[in-house]
């Protein structure tokens, strides 16, 4: 007979290489998102920042393009009343957005912002943006959401426009 | 202990209790192939709706419901357990074992997945039916799934636990079983692709473990790893879908690297060619696997440096592929050689996977892959790569091992017409579809436009003589386990193979290697 | 180098040529449209580059295997040799494979920067997926609308005759300057789509919540036609695309034409 080797360290080795595996996974969402935030895939743009005062650099001028998308069902009536801004990096901007709920109930929605190129989307900052937060509107209401941004000027030369989009999603059923 | 020497117990019980390898070994090889019929006539049904422009048989929905089906369980029902059935049956024989390290563990991780595949099989039975996003099942469209969704889940995590285990006990088995004498460079090739395949199934199988636990806690939980309202991101699906994706492509075809270079050898009577290089390329391909994920994701837009990275990194692969194919082709070089039936599928696997690396080639280059990606271009890829590729191998390693497993020859003339009938056939269905996918058809549709009617009509006829050939295999293994033909010799083939297998009876006894065998045998036979 | 590029570029021409000669003798496309706009144009002329570089690879070691079948048999006599190993050529068939790598890897490095460019777009056309139809906006514009399939329930159950442009014709399609660069910013309503037409040479995915862009500058007056390239669901494969291509002056005309019928409808809607 064979010498009977003890098999158990070895697998208590590969189980928890295999746990480990499936904590990755899990990691990947966060790491994901920090990776997103430094290339700027899929453009997101980042969170609130002070305002802070920027160098304005008035050689250059670039286009910041505005879409607006219902996502799905979404009933709401949203758009935003300038289809575009030109300014100079560190220059800074107010741009209107309308929403209004037609519909009979009270509603929750929420705003998501993408920003194309996707390396663009890094040197947005937004002072004040209502995609911060949930939006309830109550039925029937209007509201003007504002966004208060500015372009940082270590922006690339070679990116000369810009287009934010914000995508409206209903959340009614989940706050 | 009392009857550990003798045969297996009787009845339906030696199945169901058996930790025996071998049995285990026959029961995924049975399994495999049952699900390959099953995988297989969802094909069939496939290419009847598609013989023609319009909606003929089954509904756009049904349509899906079949594709998503089809992927499944040819991927996670017959490739990959019919690749394990080979461990099973092989890998104790070839370095020296008396069974698998963990025999009990052996007989869970088979008889985890009949249960997962009735369950995924029995969602066509339920409410709003059969899973139909696809079987990369990408979010959001696998979120608003059917409500079988959550079965098709349960079913995945079973295969994952199965093959899991499955890749343990291979492990395991090697590092510790050997017998003395054979280091890991002596070990036979085949036991290195499996090693190999066996790490990478670990690294990867969590990772789709964790993918459908995201997907079913955004499904009924309110978590939103992939929903954008919830500051998720659908994309983030595909980067975790692909990352265990890439390297799950290899898990499926490494094992077939190893079983051509067993097979080669012994019908060109040389050595395998570059031996080291070839383990050296095994490793190479499965490390490369996991920075190339997001080859499947150019259309999603990434920033050029990512393409670029992902890109390059995809061309490389080409370098130790193509050292693989080279040394085989030195292998058959000045042989001597005959074509029995496995050589006739290994040579097969040779010509036809190359051309599947060609296309792969192609697909690598961004710029180009803009064109071809989702189309019928990728359909004939892959199915070049994993018909003529992991199931050619499987056929050929079939035909070469069985006449070891059940003592008898199997009826080599009908073998011969297998192949055949499989090699052209196959030609038919899947060339054309090159043609189709240039010429701007997308894959998962049901319909098309009028133009892709002749190719479609040609790979339909194609397609099923091919389905109809397989039942041919079927005919020509029960033959060959009934005894109903020639007795095999215990070196099966002339010339004497190589391998510890062969120092075996054909068949083996149900327990073999309960002594080591000899260093000197060890040494003859590597 | 430069020259061994000249020749494969030369050799993919003739190739092509002598390709689509036969593809037109026989009305039957089976190659990559060579498309009417620049990226389209790098995207074929890498296609040929790789497919004549494997075919060239293919018949090198395909014709090796056959010779050795043929040539090296045991039924004619042959005896096998006992080489198994020589690091020199094994060398050599690591290093010329990543050499040729290399050389196709500067074109498809070119393509893909200027692929991604959208730079100096003169106009920008919001493209959204649905389930399953198209809605195009046309920025700053203030044109917008869905391109809905128009193949008949009819003709996809096969009780009348299916026309030429089966399952590939809408009721409004996307109409579009020729010579203008044309940016296209995609985003989806509900799942992910693709937005493909090969001619234009632009495949993007449309995501729900994220836009994406690509571009494109038409060459030629026409009609493109392309599908929805991702799986959307039950009606995937009903998602058609066209695209007509007008001379700018034509287009001015559109666009007025399109405002004015906007104020008509608002005005009767007053009135």
């Amino acid at each position: 007979m064979q010498e009977k080797r003890n098999h158990k360290p070895l697998l208590y080795k590969l189980l928890l290489a295999v746990f480990c595996m499936f904590l990755f996974a899990f990691a990947l969402v966060p790491l994901y998102d920090t990776f997103c935030e430094v290339t700027g895939i899929n453009g997101k743009t980042g969170g609130r920042i002070r305002a802070a005062i920027e160098e304005i650099d008035t050689s250059r001028i670039i286009r910041l393009e505005f879409i607006t998308h219902n996502n799905q069902e979404m009933p709401w009536e949203f758009y935003v009343t300038q289809p575009y801004i030109d300014l100079h990096p560190g220059e800074v901007k107010q741009v209107d957005f309308y929403a209004r709920n037609p519909t009979d109930i009270d509603m929750v929605g929420q705003t998501i912002p993408s920003v194309s190129p996707g390396v663009g989307a890094r040197y947005i900052k937004k002072t004040e943006c209502f995609c911060f937060d949930f939006q309830p509107l109550k039925a029937g209401a209007e509201e003007v959401m504002p966004v208060v941004l500015f372009l940082d000027p270590k922006i690339p030369d070679h990116i000369e426009e810009l287009t934010l989009s914000y995508t409206l999603f209903d959340i009614t059923d989940r706050s | 202990m009392g009857d550990h020497h003798h045969g297996p117990a009787k009845g339906l019980s030696r199945w169901l209790l058996t930790t025996n390898h071998k049995d285990i070994g026959t029961l995924y090889l049975w399994f495999a192939f049952i699900m390959f019929l099953v995988g297989g006539a969802f094909a069939m049904v496939i290419r009847m709706e598609l013989f023609q422009p319009g909606n003929q048989l089954v509904s756009p929905n049904t349509f899906n419901q079949l594709t998503t089906m089809h992927g499944l369980i040819m991927v996670f029902g017959a490739i990959m357990p019919a690749f394990t059935g080979f461990a099973n049956w092989l890998i104790p024989m070839m370095v020296g074992a008396p069974d698998m390290a963990l025999p009990r563990m052996n007989n869970w991780s088979f008889w985890i997945l009949p249960f997962a595949f009735a369950i995924l099989l029995s969602s066509w039975f339920m409410d709003g039916g059969a899973p139909n996003f696809g079987w990369t099942f990408y979010a959001p469209l696998s979120t608003q799934g059917p409500p079988s969704t959550d079965f098709f889940i349960l079913s995945v995590h079973m295969m994952g636990i199965s093959s899991i285990m499955g890749a343990i006990n291979v492990i395991v088995t090697i590092f510790n079983m050997r017998a003395p004498g054979m280091t890991l460079m002596k070990m036979p090739i085949f036991c290195w692709s499996w090693l190999i395949t066996a790490f990478l199934l670990i690294a990867v199988m969590p990772i789709l473990a964790a993918a459908v636990t995201m997907l079913l806690t955004d499904r009924n939980f309110g978590t939103s790893f992939f929903d954008a309202a919830g500051g998720g991101d659908p994309v983030l699906f595909q980067h975790i879908f692909w990352f265990f994706g890439h390297p799950e492509v290899y898990i499926m075809i490494l094992p077939a690297f190893g079983i051509v270079s067993e097979i080669l050898p012994t019908f060109t009577r040389k050595r395998l060619f570059g031996r080291v290089s070839m383990i050296y390329a095994i490793v190479a391909i499965a490390g490369l696997s996991f920075i190339v994920w997001a080859h499947h994701m150019f259309t999603t837009g990434m920033p050029v440096i990512a393409g670029l990275f992902f890109m390059y990194a995809t061309m490389l692969i080409a370098v130790p592929t193509g050292v693989k194919i080279f040394n085989w082709a030195a292998t058959i070089f000045r042989g001597a050689l005959t074509f029995e039936t496995p050589m006739l599928f290994a040579l097969g696997f040779v010509f036809l996977f190359t051309i599947g690396g060609f296309s792969g080639l192609m697909l690598a280059l961004i710029p180009a892959d803009i064109q071809y990606h989702d189309t019928y271009f990728v359909v004939a890829h892959f199915h070049y790569v994993l018909v003529s590729g992991a199931l050619f191998s499987i056929f050929a390693g079939a035909y070469y091992w069985l006449p070891k497993w059940t003592g008898t020859m199997y009826n080599e003339t009908l073998g011969k017409f297998h192949f055949w009938l499989s090699a052209i056939s196959f030609n038919i269905t899947f060339f054309p579809m090159h043609f189709m996918g240039l010429a701007g058809m997308p894959r998962r549709i049901p319909d098309y436009a009028l133009q892709f009617a002749d190719f479609n009509r040609i790979s339909s006829i194609g397609s099923f003589v091919f389905g109809l050939s397989q039942l041919l295999f079927l005919y020509i293994i029960i033959q060959a386990i009934r005894g109903k033909g020639k007795k095999a010799t215990d070196e099966v083939w002339d010339d004497h193979p190589r391998g510890l297998e062969w120092t075996l009876s054909s068949p083996p006894a149900y327990h073999t290697f309960e002594t080591p065998p000899s260093e000197k045998l060890v040494e003859e036979h590597h | 180098m430069h020259k061994a590029l000249r020749l494969v570029q030369l050799c993919c021409i003739l190739i092509g040529s002598l390709l689509s000669s036969v593809a037109s003798a026989t009305g039957l496309q089976y190659n990559m449209t060579r498309g009417v706009t620049p990226v389209s144009h790098a995207q074929y002329d890498l296609h040929m580059t790789v497919l004549f570089i494997v075919t060239a690879i293919g018949v090198l070691v395909f014709g090796l295997l056959i010779f050795s079948i043929f040539r090296y048999r045991k039924s004619k006599g042959a005896k096998a040799a006992t080489f198994h190993e020589n690091v020199q050529i094994e060398v050599i068939w690591t290093v010329i494979p990543f050499v040729i790598l290399m050389v196709l890897a500067v074109p498809a490095t070119k393509t893909l920067i200027a692929m991604e460019d959208t730079r100096k777009s003169e106009m920008t056309i919001a493209v959204t997926g649905y389930q399953w139809y198209w809605h195009y906006e046309y920025l700053n514009e203030d044109i917008s609308f869905y391109s809905n399939p128009a193949t008949t329930a009819e003709e996809i159950a096969g009780l009348v005759p299916k026309s030429g442009y089966y399952q590939l014709e809408v009721d409004k399609p996307l109409v579009v300057p020729t010579n203008t660069k044309i940016r296209f910013a995609f985003s989806a309503n509900d799942v992910i789509h693709a937005w493909w037409v090969p001619a234009l040479g632009v495949k993007r995915d449309t995501i729900p919540g994220f836009i994406n862009e690509s571009w494109a500058v038409i060459e030629e007056v026409g009609t493109y036609r392309g599908q929805c390239a991702e799986l959307c669901g039950v009606r995937h494969g009903y998602m058609p695309i066209v695209v007509e291509a007008i001379t700018p002056e034509e287009f001015e005309a559109w666009v007025a034409e399109q405002k004015g019928g906007l104020e008509e409808v608002i005005e009767e809607s007053e009135a």
